[in-house]
């Protein structure tokens, strides 16, 4: 991570301890909407928070291990990679995280690497 | 620069689409695709249009493949756009819009238009086909502003757009020009069983009526017949079958009948031009139904792809009304003759027709109404051809399962054949991906690839699959309706696990009851959660992130991400105070929407998550779970104290019971109602639980439903007081709390455990006593959630905060 820290645009969001455990929250961020999932690992993940299905919120999904449910249709998306499980299809920008000093930040250019 | 074969599909429908998709599958880096299609929409499942239009199922929700499809596959997609020329010399197609585009191999799959009587008048507004998704919008947006329809044609589809503006409302006449209906597919005892129960559901049938002349100014009015007679009509639909979309083909030189003639390869008269679907016409037949073309489909794929074939020798065609409450089908043959015998039962008590029609001791053919449950294994016999010689003929009409092999039917089935009509799943592709994956199960099955998704029909051939493919190692007393795929167990089984080994939390009930997945899933975790709190409601602490956003956040989640926000009004009765404070509210918060529920209670549409606790303060007044699986709403008419017919006092029992049972979490939402004479203006017989007052008591009914499964519910239990009213209704919620399946309503669970079992459960009065104990202390602990809310900062800040970053 410390290397990657340097050449993206990092925006503080939130604290760490302030982040319920196992669930989504909201951040809004410009004309973006993101949605932050603290896990039961403790990792932090950070997804675009629209289902690519029919726009579901997914900061309100069902989230277990490292997937999020999407509220509307039960959509099974990968909150690492973002790709939706199937039989379903379809992709969800994800975003870069970095926690320093118990605070959370997100890289608000999106990952290149997705999906490929 | 592309080496890749240029292959260019004119019509984006079902037969072209899946004919792709298997070229994907087959050669994924052979073709570079490019399809085109008339209609402004991705490829969708029109057999799934009757749905639509019934109001079961929304557009969106018929979508095949959607855009993403498309592109994740590289393959260029151009909606509403038609191809107006091919030319086959230079091996390039022209659309409306100019694009052009070369091709090496070209496949026509353009369907067929409903085909439109010349009736003098045709031309009127008001008159139309159903077709398309544009047809089905139409005629759901004509339904909010005239009230008569006519169908033309008493055909399936007539039948099913008739049956869909019941569903909106309208009067409907079908009109018919033979004396029976659906006469294609039925014979006369079949057609005339249909005809009465769609009668009672409030057809009207015109038969032997030829229309002559379609009347009115500019809109149409009515309709004349050839005797004369006459009818009233806002709107007319006709539905008297389909004809090929050929014109392109005839204007390119390709050699056409009724429809472009292909060989058994698919292949037209004109070099590297292909044709599928209902536009073709195989061996003189042209088929207007989905299985043959996925069956084309499938040979047609291979022979592009340069795969091995066995050639395309024509479909056994099987045919399934899909309206509600009616089953049919009718496979094959079906008209008695002179060198056939039938085996048929008739069951005049429970409205069961079923023939099977037999030739030469092979069986041609059958027709079944009332249960159709036999018609997979049946169409299988048909299409083999199976010897019933030896067979007791008897038992040709009931399931032979267990010991005699019944894997064995799907062993002579050809890989290419379909097993899911919705999806257009092959066996190839359900073997192949069971070896592939080691799927053990049909829910993983279904998961993989889709098959029995959508109506579920072919789920015993998909069992059935997994028999013939792992052999022993599929216990077919395992394909149990487990929980979920990260789990073998079932509900009965997880609930008598947790009350044994006195499991108390979610996590705890996977990892000692050995989840596959260590956090479950959507569908377990709720499920759990609610098992774990009506097992031992005081100790059990609810787990929120195991709950549907919807309890979770105790607001309904609508389709943009906004919430709807229901405040609890016992009994739908209320006073100008609280209305006041609503509409203050309301207006406070911007609420774009007010609406009046189904439940006689008050919605706030469209409201922000992050408005939602001041909303709730400032109302003050507790939650109308509105959202939840727990107790919604008691729904009364004003009874004995307005009503000039009422018996007794609807409201005050309504506002007693809601009282009483509010916040309740049970399997499923429960909605009751209350009316105060048999007039039922409260609709208590379409009710989880509907009580009438009747002179001198009250009649309990219960497992009623308004909603999918339209449900009319059963009497239980007539008793004398208000207090047996409470009494009895404790028992029976109690009841279903402790025996229903997580997310099954009443109307299912009356169904499986039989309405005389509830019947006896509540007429037990040591029973009733146990259960309503139970019910005590499942009462006792619960808070109202809005409260709650507004009290809890932190409740506040991990659900409802919104980060604004800068």
């Amino acid at each position: 991570m410390n290397n990657l820290k340097s050449d993206k645009s990092w925006v503080e969001v939130a604290n760490y301890d302030d982040l319920p455990v196992n669930s989504g929250k909201t951040v809004r961020f410009k004309e973006k909407e993101l949605a932050i999932f603290r896990l039961t690992s403790g990792k932090i993940l950070a997804i675009e928070n629209r289902c690519p299905h029919k726009d579901g919120v997914l900061a309100e999904g069902i989230v277990s291990g490292e997937y999020v449910f999407c509220p509307l249709h039960d959509r099974k998306i990968d909150l690492s990679s973002g790709l939706v499980q199937k039989p379903d299809t379809g992709c969800v920008t994800t975003f870069d995280v970095y926690v320093e000093n118990g605070k959370v930040y997100i890289a608000l250019l999106e990952k290149s690497e997705i999906a490929s | 620069m592309s080496q890749k074969e240029k292959l260019v599909v004119i019509g984006n429908g079902m037969a072209g689409v899946n004919t792709v998709e298997h070229i994907l599958k087959l050669a994924p880096n052979q073709f570079d695709i490019t399809i085109f299609g008339s209609e402004p929409h991705p490829n969708y499942n029109r057999i799934l249009l009757s749905y639509v239009l019934a109001g079961d199922s929304k557009v969106d929700d018929i979508v095949i493949n959607s855009y993403e499809w498309y592109e994740e596959h590289g393959i260029s997609l151009y909606t509403g756009e038609t191809i107006t020329e091919i030319n086959s010399e230079t091996k390039i197609v022209t659309s409306d819009k100019g694009t052009t585009i070369s091709y090496d191999k070209l496949i026509i799959s353009t369907g067929s238009n409903a085909f439109m009587l010349p009736l003098p008048g045709a031309d009127k507004e008001g008159v139309i086909a159903y077709r398309t998704i544009q047809d089905c919008e139409y005629m759901m947006e004509a339904a909010k502003n005239y009230k008569k329809a006519v169908v033309i044609g008493g055909g399936l589809l007539g039948l099913e757009a008739a049956r869909g503006f019941l569903n909106l409302g309208m009067k409907v006449d079908v009109v018919h020009i033979c004396d029976s209906i659906m006469e294609r597919q039925l014979d006369r005892t079949a057609s005339k069983m249909l005809q009465e129960k769609l009668e009672s559901q409030g057809m009207n049938f015109l038969l032997n009526k030829q229309t002559e002349k379609i009347l009115g100014k500019d809109r149409v009015k009515g309709l004349k017949f050839s005797d004369g007679s006459k009818v009233d009509a806002d709107l007319v639909v006709m539905a008297v079958g389909i004809s090929p979309n050929v014109q392109l083909a005839v204007d390119a030189g390709i050699e056409v009948k009724r429809g472009i003639v292909v060989n058994d390869f698919l292949e037209t008269s004109v070099k590297d031009i292909f044709s599928v679907g209902e536009c073709a016409e195989h061996r003189g037949i042209g088929y207007g139904l989905v299985a043959p073309l996925f069956e084309q489909g499938a040979v047609l794929a291979k022979k592009i792809a340069g795969v091995d074939t066995n050639p395309y020798e024509g479909s056994v065609v099987y045919t399934k009304l899909k309206v509600s409450g009616v089953d049919v089908f009718s496979g094959g043959e079906f008209i008695d003759g002179d060198n056939t015998k039938a085996i048929k039962i008739e069951d005049e008590f429970s409205g069961i027709y079923k023939k099977v029609l037999v030739r030469e001791n092979k069986i041609i053919g059958a027709v079944l109404f009332g249960d159709t449950s036999d018609g997979t294994r049946l169409m299988q016999m048909i299409r083999n051809e199976t010897d019933i010689t030896g067979y007791e003929k008897a038992a040709i009409l009931k399931d032979p399962d267990e010991n005699s092999g019944k894997g064995s039917s799907v062993a002579d089935m050809s890989d290419d054949e379909i097993i899911c009509g919705c999806n257009g799943v092959s066996k190839g592709t359900i073997c192949s991906v069971i070896k592939e994956q080691g799927l053990t199960s049909v829910e993983e099955v279904k998961n993989c690839t889709t098959a029995s998704r959508s109506c579920g029909g072919c789920k015993s051939l998909v069992s059935d699959l997994l028999e013939y493919t792992i052999g022993d190692e599929f216990d077919k007393s395992a394909q149990k309706e487990t929980m979920c795929e990260c789990t073998d167990l079932e509900k009965e089984e997880i609930v008598v696990q947790i009350k044994e080994k006195g499991l108390s939390h979610v996590r705890e009930v996977m990892s000692v009851l050995d989840w596959k997945n260590e956090e479950g899933c959507s569908k377990c975790r709720p499920a759990i959660n609610y098992y774990l709190g009506m097992v031992n409601p005081k100790q059990y602490q609810d787990d929120s992130t195991s709950r549907f956003v919807n309890e979770r956040m105790h607001a309904n989640i609508q389709k943009d991400g906004t919430y709807s926000v229901v405040p609890r009004m016992y009994g739908g009765v209320t006073n100008p105070a609280d209305l006041k404070k609503i509409a203050t509210v309301a207006e406070k918060y911007n609420v774009p929407k007010v609406k009046i529920t189904g439940g006689q209670r008050i919605d706030l549409l469209g409201v922000k998550k992050e408005d939602l606790t001041n909303m709730w303060e400032e109302l003050d007044m507790p939650s109308g779970y509105a959202y939840g699986k727990a107790v919604r709403t008691v729904k009364t008419c004003v009874g004995e104290e307005f009503c000039r017919f009422g018996t007794a006092d609807s409201m005050g029992m309504g506002i007693q019971i809601e009282k009483r049972f509010e916040r309740l979490n049970t399997p499923a939402k429960v909605k009751m109602a209350v009316s105060g004479c048999p007039r039922n203006c409260a609709e208590s017989g379409i009710k989880d639980l509907g009580v009438v007052a009747i002179d001198g008591g009250w009649e309990l009914y219960a497992g009623g439903n308004g909603g999918v499964k339209l449900r009319k519910g059963d009497l239980v239990a007539t008793v004398k007081t208000e207090a047996e009213v409470i009494e009895y209704t404790e028992a029976y919620l109690q009841y279903y709390r402790e025996t229903g399946v997580y997310g099954e309503r009443t109307s299912e669970w009356v169904e499986r455990l039989g309405v005389q079992h509830i019947q006896d459960i509540l007429a037990d009065e040591a029973k009733r006593e146990e259960l309503c104990g139970r019910m005590d202390t499942a009462l006792s602990v619960l808070k109202d959630p809005w409260k709650e809310a507004v009290k809890s900062e932190k409740i506040q800040k991990d659900l409802y905060e919104v980060i604004e970053a800068k």
